[in-house]
């Protein structure tokens, strides 16, 4: 397994609505970031930003942005945006570099201010934009595509919205602790069934937030943390940031249609099982070698399709998973212990790194009351719009 | 006098009105691959320059899923005033076997959609605005339509 990438430190700005400058919550993460690593500013080598597209000149470059923030030390610098696997994107530049030897210590960082209510396209009249024209054309909101999924995952199935409930209430119950959740308060089944409709199956609380956050995590390289006499830290065992194969045949956020399949042989591997496939065989692991994963649910009913993306379980069995409890802290294989993005909601250009975190501290045994117990490997998986796939696995 | 009412498509050359309604895509022609919407490049990587002509895609699938939004979308969506929930579908084109987005036709009732039904497209208006009428293409169930497996 690979283990010649060290998660050095990682830290975050709690998640909320705090209405303050994106830079001003990336600069807390950082701090903490290298705090827990033992390092100052001055020595870090390279610079990775993960953009956030809301914010005018400065998100686009986040990575000059935290860099002039800090004070100027001549390190250069990375900006790049995958949506909301930007973090992870964000993660294999620097990863890359310290795999060059070009480098042996980076600081990758993400952090975003994000308007209330559903999150829109870019302004202007933009007729060649396909994230412009899903709302131009249909009112295809991010939830809107959520619903479809977990509709279809009724009929195929037999999903029932109690099932989805369930996974609110098993996330608001791990996050209950979590000092940078956003929500921090137990959900009953109730709750989730009185709470309106947004886009049917799926209801308010079965719908993630749009947050104010950040995430920061410092990477080495294993030769630089063993000189330092780091001990047993967290390694980076695989990292994946695959593109779909073609044809396609789901239709993804944001566009209007599946590729078609007629003539075409679908690919063997759907895109978000090759998300995880591709991290896997990287890291010569399995499903079954996992403590503790991090998915990204966007809605409650994804987190069920996950469950079967990454191999937890077979398609169609991800209800059973969830209802023998195998997915909650205790369980055989407890998914988003974090609290999920059903706590915090998302801040796009940190959601992956947040994960990282969250994995790291689990594999450290420091995540006090939703600690995993005796967690050696994580992973974490998400997928950024316009087919950025994400993954990331951990251990220790 | 009757008012003249201008009607235009809300996007150019994506589908058609006469002689019945139907969506406009682009196939190529060394893979045969359909695509839609009709922008672009061809999609398949077997042959990612090859010229592409333009094709009426199939006029009738079956739903692949559904949903109501039940709160308005932000702009650019032209929602009505006063707001009513809409529902946009996705149904899988019969020949191409592509799922398709697409609003549901103004006057049906999303509780009578079911997974595996067959859907025809149409044609309805998506906004007014004074004697100026934007067309956008519609979803409608087949008339006597059954469901089959999903």
């Amino acid at each position: 397994m690979r283990d010649d990438v060290v998660v050095a430190g990682v830290g975050m700005h709690p998640w909320g609505k705090w209405g303050r400058p994106f830079a001003d919550y990336g600069l807390v993460a950082v701090r903490e970031a290298l705090a827990d690593a033992g390092l100052e500013w001055r020595d870090v080598q390279l610079v990775v930003g993960a953009e956030t597209v809301r914010n005018g000149y400065p998100g686009y470059v986040a990575g000059a942005t935290f860099a002039q923030a800090l004070g100027w030390q001549g390190a250069p610098v990375a900006s790049v945006y995958a949506a909301c696997a930007s973090g992870a994107a964000a993660l294999g530049i620097a990863r890359a570099h310290l795999l060059a030897g070009l480098c042996d210590v980076a600081l990758v960082v993400g952090a975003d201010t994000t308007p209330k209510g559903f999150l829109a396209p870019n302004a202007g009249e933009r007729r060649d934009d396909p994230d412009w024209l899903r709302f131009r054309l249909l009112g295809a909101t991010n939830p809107t595509y959520f619903a479809l999924y977990a509709r279809r995952r009724m009929a195929l199935w037999g999903a029932t919205p109690e099932d989805f409930a369930l996974v609110k209430v098993k996330n608001a119950r791990h996050g209950l602790h979590n000092p940078y959740a956003r929500y921090r308060a137990e959900v009953s089944a109730e709750e989730v069934a009185a709470s309106p409709l947004v886009a049917d199956p799926l209801r308010l609380l079965d719908i993630c937030a749009t947050s104010d956050g950040a995430a920061a995590v410092v990477l080495t390289s294993a030769a630089w943390a063993a000189a330092r006499g780091v001990d047993r830290p967290v390694r980076l065992a695989a990292l994946s940031t695959v593109t779909p194969t073609f044809p396609n045949p789901l239709v993804e956020m944001p566009h209007f249609a599946g590729d078609a399949t007629l003539g075409d042989a679908p690919p063997v591997v759907p895109f978000r099982d090759a998300i995880a496939r591709a991290a896997y065989e990287e890291a010569g692991l399995g499903p079954e070698d996992l403590s503790v994963a991090e998915v990204y649910d966007l809605s409650t009913a994804l987190e069920l399709d996950w469950y079967e993306h990454i191999g937890l379980c077979k398609e169609g069995e991800a209800e059973r998973l969830l209802r023998d409890g195998d997915t909650q802290l205790g369980g055989r294989i407890p998914v988003n212990p974090s609290g999920g993005l059903a706590c915090f909601g998302e801040a796009v250009p940190a959601q992956a790194l947040a994960q990282v975190c969250e994995l790291t501290w689990q594999l450290r045994g420091t995540a006090g009351p939703r600690q995993v117990e005796g967690a050696r490997v994580g992973l974490a998986v998400n997928q950024g719009l316009f087919g950025h796939g994400s993954c990331v696995i951990v251990h220790r | 006098m009757a008012e003249r009412v201008e009607r235009v498509p809300a996007v150019e050359g994506w589908f058609r009105i006469e002689p019945e309604p139907a969506l406009i895509g682009r196939r190529g022609r060394v893979t045969g691959s359909v695509f839609f919407p009709p922008t672009g490049v061809g999609r398949n990587p077997a042959a990612p320059f090859e010229e592409l002509e333009e094709v009426v895609l199939s006029r009738r699938g079956r739903v692949w899923s559904w949903t109501t939004n039940h709160y308005p979308a932000p702009p650019p969506f032209p929602a009505r005033e006063p707001f009513r929930p809409y529902t946009v579908a996705a149904v899988e084109l019969a020949a191409e076997r592509m799922v398709v987005l697409g609003l549901l036709a103004e006057g049906v009732d999303p509780a009578d959609l079911r997974v595996g039904l067959e859907m025809e497209l149409d044609v309805g208006v998506l906004c007014r605005d004074g004697g100026r009428e934007e067309l956008i293409w519609t979803w409608r169930p087949v008339a006597g339509a059954e469901a089959e497996g999903a």
